[in-house]
């Protein structure tokens, strides 16, 4: 489903050198499939969340992405979006004045309207949100707040997975979901995310702990240090490096 | 808000720069039979205008007194605005479509003016009003419970149309030209003109109380709570022509009013004069509510063209416990220059200012409040919400002032401005004038660049970017476009929307 063949990247940001971020990664995922990234701080797990989703100034250099077949760097971020791709932000934006539930709503019906399907209708909407809320255990007021603002650190990565609920997308990628949750939303969370799990779907599960794969099981477990890949295994490995750490990882593939 | 950064992409700019002209809809020109006045201004251009209007003698008077004072004025350049000199002498101060005096109903008045308002969306006929509902026998039903606007139409330097007259003189509002109401009215007239912006007030408005052609009068009586909507369009259409329009409205003991004001201009290389003025005045517990969506023609992407906006608007809260608020959604216009004011006078009486200026291409807006309290215990708040996109400026400039005797005033100000793009201005100038110790005085401010982060976060979720923009941007303004009548609210949100389009890349 998702194929990455030797992708190197750069971040090209106005005021700030370049420098090379990606060194030759390269990864599937076929449909159906969990997948973890590990790897220690600036390993580069983020940046390849941020290049698949399309953030201006990540930019490939060589080597190619693919999401179902079709070539994913050529697409804008909202062409992305609406053939399935969802990345679940580490630190999501806050968005004063604009509802909850009026964000959501827009983002579906652009969606919708760029795969040629007609807007979902305002009940339909309601009855799918309230379900989702409550599946999330999360407050029905809080989908009336503007969008993050004022949200602590955990109700921002359940608005994060109610929005993945709510859009159902096919290629979904968590970028540090666990932090800022403590164990009780990590299990709610974690259930919400296990609930789209289906065999036309994939996901890409980026974090330092174990302790979320606990709830969301990989099928594969990749390590991430200095832009590749440098070593991948069952979920043993998440298991292996709880108990090693990084450094002894990264010395022997070094 | 947070992860703001300094720099949006090099195409967003770009796109600013290529704003292209045809966004602006309502900037087509209506071909009709012109009557002008000779270009240029002169006392016999005050005595053409009041000979047109067939005014009384102490009408003239009062203008020719304007015009004498005018001649010694000098045009204020305090403002942070920059255009090249007006020549005052290279205009026509009065336009209108031949024969306009004669409209005796809406029947005389020609096809091609009905078809501008119609092509602008500006019901003339009541009964169009009321359209749009299935069925003869349901439409009275369907009137009461739909709201129904009434409409002064002014067209160059005159009224053409007002409707619901009839209507509402039965519960005794008087809804009427300005120019019928100086015939119908002259007592009313004399007893409150140029006693809220006097005719010496400033270079603008001394020039409008010499030359001002038409306007609206509104009049409601004790007690009375106005029916409906009252509103007054607003076109400019004659080449080389000014607008220098008029308004006066007084909401007597008790009484209520809510008044919306649309304009709009062709598009026009080049620059058209508009100098209005508007006079609320509230006697004891009575509330006007006046809101604008002002949609001149703004120039096109390079700065040619466009309407030169120099408006003085001031509510005078003469009576206790009034209450005057000013809304106004301001995207049009190459400059404004425009301070809606509330004269806190009465006890207890409540002045608020929310705006939404927008500015993008070469858009120039310097535009504000003044509160004056002057009275006890007075209240006043300020929203004011300033948006610029592409090379454009955009200042708010408001004073705050407290007299001796205003013991117990309050205000509350708020100032924030939206960046879009990196070669745009926004200038917050507050003024403060205590002169008590128990004032209590707020004041926040704040200035955000439309963040690269959450456009991106909107654009992941599948939101495009002239959308995720708009989406934005009406998150900015939420709680001022909360502020207008439903039907105001929606036209001010589409208008963002078109005036912002390709304010990113």
């Amino acid at each position: 489903m998702l194929e990455l063949k030797d992708l190197h990247a750069r971040l090209t940001l106005e005021g700030a050198p370049d420098r090379a971020i990606l060194n030759g990664v390269t990864l599937t995922v076929p449909a159906g499939e969990v997948h973890a990234i590990m790897g220690p701080n600036g390993s580069g797990k983020s940046t390849l969340s941020y290049l698949l989703a399309g953030r201006p100034g990540y930019q490939a250099t060589s080597g190619s992405a693919r999401f179902l077949g079709e070539d994913l760097l050529s697409l804008e971020p909202e062409a992305r979006a609406a053939k399935g791709v969802f990345l679940s932000f580490q630190y999501p934006v806050e968005i004063p004045g604009v509802p909850v539930m009026t964000f959501v709503r827009a983002a579906m019906n652009a969606q919708r309207a760029s795969r040629g399907e007609a807007e979902i209708s305002a009940p339909d909407f309601l009855k799918k949100s309230r379900a989702i809320a409550e599946r999330l255990r999360m407050d029905p007021d809080m989908l009336k707040r503007p969008l993050n603002v004022g949200f602590s650190g955990g109700e921002k990565k359940r608005l994060e997975i109610y929005q993945m609920l709510m859009l159902e997308p096919r290629l979904m990628i968590l970028d540090e979901t666990d932090s800022g949750l403590d164990i009780d939303a990590l299990r709610i969370v974690s259930e919400g995310v296990n609930a789209l799990r289906s065999p036309d779907r994939a996901m890409l599960v980026i974090t330092h702990y174990q302790r979320l794969l606990d709830h969301i099981r990989p099928d594969r477990v990749h390590v991430l240090s200095a832009g590749r890949i440098i070593a991948s295994g069952g979920p043993e490995l998440a298991l292996q490096l709880e108990s090693e750490g990084y450094d002894a990882l990264i010395a022997g593939a070094g | 808000m947070p992860n703001v950064k300094e720099s949006i992409e090099a195409g967003t700019i770009e796109a600013v720069r290529g704003l292209e002209a045809d966004r602006y809809s309502e900037g087509f020109v209506t071909d009709i039979e012109q009557e002008l006045a000779p270009r240029g201004l002169t006392p016999d251009t005050v005595r053409f205008i009041s000979a047109k209007k067939e005014e009384p003698e102490w009408l003239l008077r009062w203008r020719l007194d304007a015009f004498e004072r005018w001649r010694e004025m000098k045009e204020p350049d305090w403002a942070l605005l920059s255009y090249p000199p007006i020549d005052y002498q290279d205009a026509h101060y009065y336009a209108a479509p031949k024969n306009a005096a004669k409209y005796k109903s809406i029947d005389d008045v020609p096809k091609e003016i009905l078809d501008t308002y119609a092509k602008l969306g500006i019901p003339l006929r009541e009964q169009e009003v009321l359209l749009g509902v299935e069925g003869a026998r349901e439409t009275a039903a369907a009137a009461r419970e739909t709201p129904r606007i009434a409409v002064d139409a002014v067209f160059d330097s005159v009224s053409v149309a007002t409707t619901f007259k009839e209507e509402l003189a039965r519960v005794g509002v008087i809804f009427m030209s300005f120019s019928e109401a100086v015939r119908e009215h002259p007592d009313l007239v004399r007893r409150y003109l140029g006693t809220v912006v006097p005719p010496t007030d400033n270079f603008f408005a001394t020039l409008n109380s010499a030359v001002f052609s038409d306007g609206t009068f509104v009049y409601i009586p004790k007690g009375v709570r106005c029916p409906m909507e009252l509103s007054t369009y607003f076109r400019m259409n004659a080449r080389g022509s000014g607008q220098f329009e008029r308004t006066l409205i007084i909401a007597d003991e008790g009484s209520y009013v809510s008044y919306l004001e649309g304009c709009t201009a062709p598009m026009r290389d080049e620059n058209q004069l508009h100098a209005a003025v508007v006079e609320l005045v509230a006697l004891e517990g009575a509330e006007i509510r006046y809101s604008t969506v002002q949609n001149w023609w703004p120039g096109d992407s390079e700065g040619k063209g466009g309407v030169y906006n120099f408006v003085t608007k001031r509510g005078d809260c003469r009576g206790a416990r009034s209450r005057i608020s000013w809304t106004q959604v301001e995207t049009g216009s190459a400059i404004t220059w425009k301070y809606p004011s509330c004269i806190l006078r009465g006890d207890e009486s409540v002045g608020e200012f929310y705006s939404i200026a927008v500015t993008n291409g070469r858009q120039q807006a310097d535009t504000g409040t003044k509160m004056i309290h002057l009275g006890r215990n007075t209240r006043s708040r300020i929203i004011s919400k300033g948006i610029s996109a592409g090379r454009s400026n955009n200042t708010y400039r408001g004073l705050v002032s407290v007299h001796p005797r205003a013991s117990g005033a309050r205000n509350f100000t708020q100032c924030d401005s939206l960046l879009i793009g990196s070669s745009c201005g926004a200038h917050t100038v507050p003024y403060i004038e205590n002169r008590r110790a128990d004032a209590q005085l707020e004041h926040e401010a704040t200035t955000t660049r439309l963040s690269e982060d959450q456009l991106f976060y909107a654009r992941q979720r599948g939101v495009g970017e002239e959308q995720a923009v708009a989406l934005l941007v009406n998150g900015f303004v939420r709680d001022v476009i909360q502020k207008l009548p439903m039907e105001f609210a929606v036209e001010a949100q589409k208008l963002l929307e078109v005036s912002l389009e390709g304010s990113v890349g």
